[in-house]
């Protein structure tokens, strides 16, 4: 990552980005630019510089956000009709926190509506293409974030990731993805999709820059009271891990995974053997459930999240209604994609009276037979190594009139957000026909540097 | 279970989602898919296990009840509304 210093401007950082931007536009990264206010306050850290002020460790660096980042710069959209005309008048803690740190935010990235989705195919305003090819999805639902650091049009964009949406598109596009321990980045300031489960975190090119991004927007905020003590605190190289031992997650190299992607797994669990690893293979047989614990949890919080839009306070309003509760329902309708229905719907399906106990309930308790398993798996691992996607990059268009089947992409990256542990997504290979493949590895909570430490250590050493 | 159309048009309702005719179709097709799907868990025995509602033992959070400046303020929040008058948003008659 380039950090503007007396020599490199702040200008021509922000300046080729959003020339790069404009290049790769049919990729359609972005849902909009923020290019004159971004060149302005290059010029301003161009002066402080020159002036010999301390700038901050992201001087002049520029990057995107996902557009459920509020931020008042522009309109905050979620890639929704709902929010397509919504000037923040609030900064979400992670952007602020980036910007007091000198960096700069070009532009707005898309997203599956609401993050609701694996393709951003569910995006208000289209899709994302993907970086290696334009007839395949970016993934979803960080997919503009996760193609503009691919396309090298930013080092670095900010993601939110609820059951995979930061490491799948990273995965998908090559780059590396961080979703973090459940609470250790402010959600303060970005739209609420499941609130038990959506953590905030990155996606860049690089461990270091994946370890210097995320120790600048972790930490305790008193607007989110969910947020742990700041623990990303120590040198990258500090963080090495205690046995040395990782569990290949067993269950996931045969049933539904294409047999390209469990290759990249075993060669990758090769290389960390060479690193100097003992590596096993571990059977978890709870995790196959662990889609259906999530999209029974999921959609029953995004059901309570979205019941604010009603068109009253903010956000779309139908035109021309004259009662209340003809507002609140068409505007809903109009406002929402249907990915964004079907899982209100769904939520509130789970929730209702009769098939609480039989669903949301039984989930619940499914949860913690699942999160028993990892502390289980911990006491013996470092982390645990899968795939992050069970097939590499699939075609526009391919699964979006089977739901259900958009919902398979997320089997094995919903895990950790069900027990709020981190994982960190690597590019680990591609495909005979060139397409990233990507790993991940998962550890105890607030273990996301050591995650950190191990995937250098494998890339630096194998 | 099967999802039914009266099952989608009650959902709509409970969703506050006025649904036009051409959605509803698709919606019992997808709803009944996942439905079914989400229903693997009956395999599962959670007898005697304690539910998961977050993910760390989390307690309330206290903190003392002074008044912070806000980074918004009643103007920027007004103007986020279709219709305000007299610093309060308007709403079609409820009663």
């Amino acid at each position: 990552m380039i950090i503007a210093d007396k020599n490199t401007k702040a200008v021509g950082l922000v300046r080729a980005a959003l020339d790069k931007a404009k290049e790769y536009e049919d990729y359609h990264c972005f849902i909009s630019m923020n290019e004159a206010r971004a060149l302005d306050r290059a010029r301003e850290i161009d002066e402080r510089i020159a002036k010999g002020e301390k700038v901050g460790r992201l001087a002049g660096v520029p990057y995107a956000i996902k557009d459920n980042y509020l931020s008042p710069e522009g309109v905050t959209t979620a890639a929704s009709r709902m929010l397509d005309n919504f000037p923040s008048p609030i900064t979400a803690t992670a952007v602020a926190k980036l910007e007091a740190e000198g960096a700069i935010m070009i532009g707005r990235a898309n997203l599956d509506s609401y993050a609701h989705g694996s393709s951003t195919e569910n995006s208000y305003f289209g899709p994302t293409l993907n970086a290696r090819d334009k007839e395949r999805v970016a993934g979803g639902s960080s997919g503009g974030s996760a193609a503009a650091v691919a396309l090298g049009i930013v080092p670095f964009a900010l993601g939110s990731d609820t059951g995979g949406s930061i490491r799948q598109p990273a995965s998908y596009n090559g780059v590396w993805g961080m979703k973090p321990t459940y609470g250790t980045v402010s959600r303060y300031g970005v739209v609420a999709m499941a609130s038990s489960l959506d953590t905030m975190g990155c996606i860049a090119n690089n461990a270091e820059d994946v370890d210097l991004i995320m120790s600048i927007i972790a930490g305790k905020d008193p607007k989110d009271s969910t947020t742990l003590d700041d623990f990303w605190t120590r040198e990258l190289e500090d963080a090495k891990p205690k046995k040395k031992t990782i569990g290949i997650i067993k269950d996931f190299l045969k049933d539904g995974v294409d047999p390209e992607v469990s290759k990249t797994v075993l060669s990758y669990a090769n290389k960390m053997k060479k690193a100097g690893y003992e590596v096993e293979e571990i059977s978890m047989p709870i995790m196959k459930y662990g889609l259906a614990i999530y999209y029974i949890i999921q959609p029953a919080e995004v059901a309570s999240n979205l019941s604010r839009y009603d068109g009253i306070r903010y956000g779309h309003r139908a035109a021309e209604i004259t009662d209340l509760d003809s507002i609140y329902g068409k505007t809903r309708d109009e406002g929402f994609m249907p990915e964004n229905k079907r899982r209100i719907m769904v939520g509130n399906f789970v929730l209702s009276s009769g098939f609480f106990d039989a669903y949301y309930l039984k989930a619940q308790k499914a949860r913690t037979l699942l999160i028993n398993a990892y502390n289980e798996a911990f006491e013996k691992y470092d982390a645990l190594l899968c795939a992050v996607a069970p097939a590499p990059a699939f075609k526009l268009g391919e699964k979006t009139d089977d739901p259900l089947q958009m919902y398979m992409e997320d089997m094995m990256s919903v895990l950790a957000n069900l027990a709020g542990l981190p994982a960190v997504a690597i590019p680990a290979g591609e495909s005979e026909s060139g397409l990233p493949i990507g790993v991940q590895l998962i550890g105890p909570r607030k273990s996301d540097q050591v995650l950190l430490n191990i995937a250098k250590n494998v890339e630096e050493n194998a | 279970m099967a999802i039914t159309r009266k099952d989608v048009l009650h959902l709509a309702e409970l969703s506050n989602l006025r649904l036009s005719e051409d959605q509803i179709e698709p919606l019992i097709k997808d709803l009944d898919n996942i439905v079914g799907y989400i229903s693997q868990l009956d395999e599962l025995d959670t007898d005697g296990v304690e539910p998961t509602y977050q993910c760390f033992d989390m307690q309330n959070v206290w903190r003392e009840d002074v008044i912070e400046e806000f980074e918004a303020n009643r103007e920027d929040l007004l103007n986020l509304t279709v219709e305000s008058e007299d610093h309060q948003i308007k709403v079609p008659k409820v009663l």
